[in-house]
């Protein structure tokens, strides 16, 4: 009970103190999973409405690969990252070891299969409703994905959401490909880490209580946009 | 919507154009070390001093002696720290690595539960320490993490003439993690283990755990600088990294090591050799 008191006095006091370096972490968690979430949307979004509406051989291995990479441990897409970034591996030319950049890379590995699966699921049930005016009304394939994914776009508001609690929550990979370097690719969740392996568990739980809190602001401001966008369509 | 969506797209660029720019105005140099020198927090009181006199920054990856050897190995750092001698030494003998000096020092120390069911305290012979943990079938929590603390540790077990490996799941728990995770798991656990004594000294969760064995000279734990061998990896950036490893052993860089102290304790003892 003590730590936890602790933590919840350390993590206030974080926030009073407006300290610079904290400042810096959570944009830097922020800017990274966000720019991860935007990337794997643009890809994931057209991704999972294409599976949901195409007919196409292969269509349902690929179903489940999807699916099955919303399991993907974080620690295995790190090292994936790691090894293609790595100066020995394929594009070590680019020098992009241990920059944010990096962890984008990894983190858009990790949410593309989560944004696109539920996408899917969202798209297929809209084509099952709709799907015989669309074809009725002659709409060419590509046109019917962009409609249906306009269509269901309230709907695919968890979808990216899905995403970005993955993505801000995750340690593994970024721990990896960052390397947790101070000031450079230190973020909230390896800042956790680094703070837990020092023993300094009030501050580490108090790092996870501002994490979580911000969590729930986004998750609670995309609730309202939801809603009063809903509200603007009746 | 839209509106919002561009903002946050617009927030996103500003972060990461702000740490490119800032980065790229800066020369760089990464460096890959060990734990027990970041968790410790003397990267956090060296770095500013070295950065503050050279104007370069140093990039710190921290992990285990064994990982920061396959970072280095892989081209990904140009300066290695670490703590692991005869791996160090086949390391530049492979062509990996060149310019090795030693920096510092500091020690193993083995720390345990006061309870101290092995009878532990206050002995001066390491091994003999190990031996008795070993007959009480205390609990010993291990690195097991390929570290130079870990590689370490294994040495006294094989000159105690004990297979710690046998016991795993039993007495001997191998945790396959850092320093400071290891004392926590000892720490909950009421179980022995060996920490380098920086570690030790800034860890805060110790809970029952206290210093039981110190002083053997076998527990002397010696930190070497190298860089990565710009002939295999010519990406390597040499010169600022010279610079590091010869501010390093400098009479300024080892003042300022000697300078790092917790509770008036000095964690690091620097032997550099001219």
């Amino acid at each position: 009970m003590q730590n936890i008191a602790d933590a919840l006095a350390a993590a206030w006091q974080l926030v009073l103190s407006n300290d610079p370096t904290l400042v810096a972490i959570v944009s830097l968690s922020l800017g990274v999973s966000l720019t991860a979430v935007l990337l794997a949307s643009v890809l994931g979004l057209p991704l999972g409405a294409a599976l949901a509406v195409l007919r196409f051989p292969g269509r349902n291995p690929i179903i489940v690969i999807v699916n099955a990479l919303m399991g993907l441990p974080p620690v295995v897409a790190g090292l994936l990252v790691y090894l293609l970034l790595s100066r020995s591996g394929p594009l070590g030319n680019l020098g992009l070891l241990f920059t944010p950049t990096a962890m984008v890379i990894a983190q858009v590995v990790l949410v593309t299969p989560i944004v696109a699966a539920i996408a899917r699921q969202v798209v297929e049930d809209l084509w099952r409703q709709y799907g015989e005016l669309y074809i009725f009304d002659g709409v060419g394939r590509i046109r019917t994905v962009c409609s249906l994914l306009w269509l269901g776009r309230l709907s695919l508001m968890t979808a990216v959401l899905a995403g970005v609690g993955r993505a801000v929550a995750e340690v593994g990979a970024i721990l990896i490909v960052g390397g947790n370097i101070a000031g450079i690719t230190r973020t909230m969740t390896t800042a956790i880490a680094l703070e837990t392996s020092r023993g300094d568990l009030a501050l580490a739980l108090g790092l996870g209580i501002i994490l979580l809190s911000l969590i729930l602001a986004l998750n609670g401001a995309a609730h309202f946009l939801g809603v009063a966008a809903r509200r603007a369509a009746v | 919507m839209t509106v919002a969506l561009r903002a946050l797209f617009a927030g996103c660029w500003l972060v990461l154009a702000a740490g490119l720019s800032a980065a790229a105005q800066q020369p760089f140099i990464t460096v890959a070390s060990t734990t027990s020198t970041e968790e410790s927090g003397l990267f956090g009181y060296l770095l500013p001093a070295f950065t503050k006199a050279s104007g370069i920054q140093v990039r710190v990856v921290a992990v285990g002696t064994g990982q920061a050897l396959k970072i280095g190995e892989h081209g990904d750092c140009d300066v290695l720290f670490v703590h692991d001698r005869p791996a160090e030494l086949a390391f530049v003998a492979r062509g990996f690595g060149i310019d090795r000096h030693d920096v510092m020092y500091n020690d193993f120390i083995l720390v345990g539960p006061r309870s101290d069911p092995a009878h532990a305290e206050g002995m001066k012979d390491i091994v003999e320490a190990l031996r008795q943990i070993a007959a009480a079938r205390a609990p010993f929590v291990a690195r097991g993490d390929d570290s130079g603390t870990s590689k370490a540790e294994l040495r006294f077990w094989t000159e105690a003439g004990i297979s710690p490996k046998a016991a795993e799941g039993g007495w001997y728990r191998d945790t396959g993690s850092g320093m400071g995770p290891t004392l926590n798991t000892a720490a909950a656990m009421d179980a022995y283990t060996l920490s380098d004594r920086g570690t030790w000294l800034n860890f805060k969760n110790r809970q029952n755990l206290t210093i039981l064995v110190e002083g053997d000279r076998r527990l002397f734990n010696q930190y070497g600088v190298m860089l990565v061998n710009p002939e295999k990896h010519p990406h390597v950036k040499q010169d600022l990294g010279r610079r590091f490893i010869e501010w390093l052993i400098s009479p300024a860089g080892q003042q300022t090591i000697a300078d790092y102290r917790i509770d008036g304790q000095p964690l690091f003892f620097p032997d550099a050799k001219g």
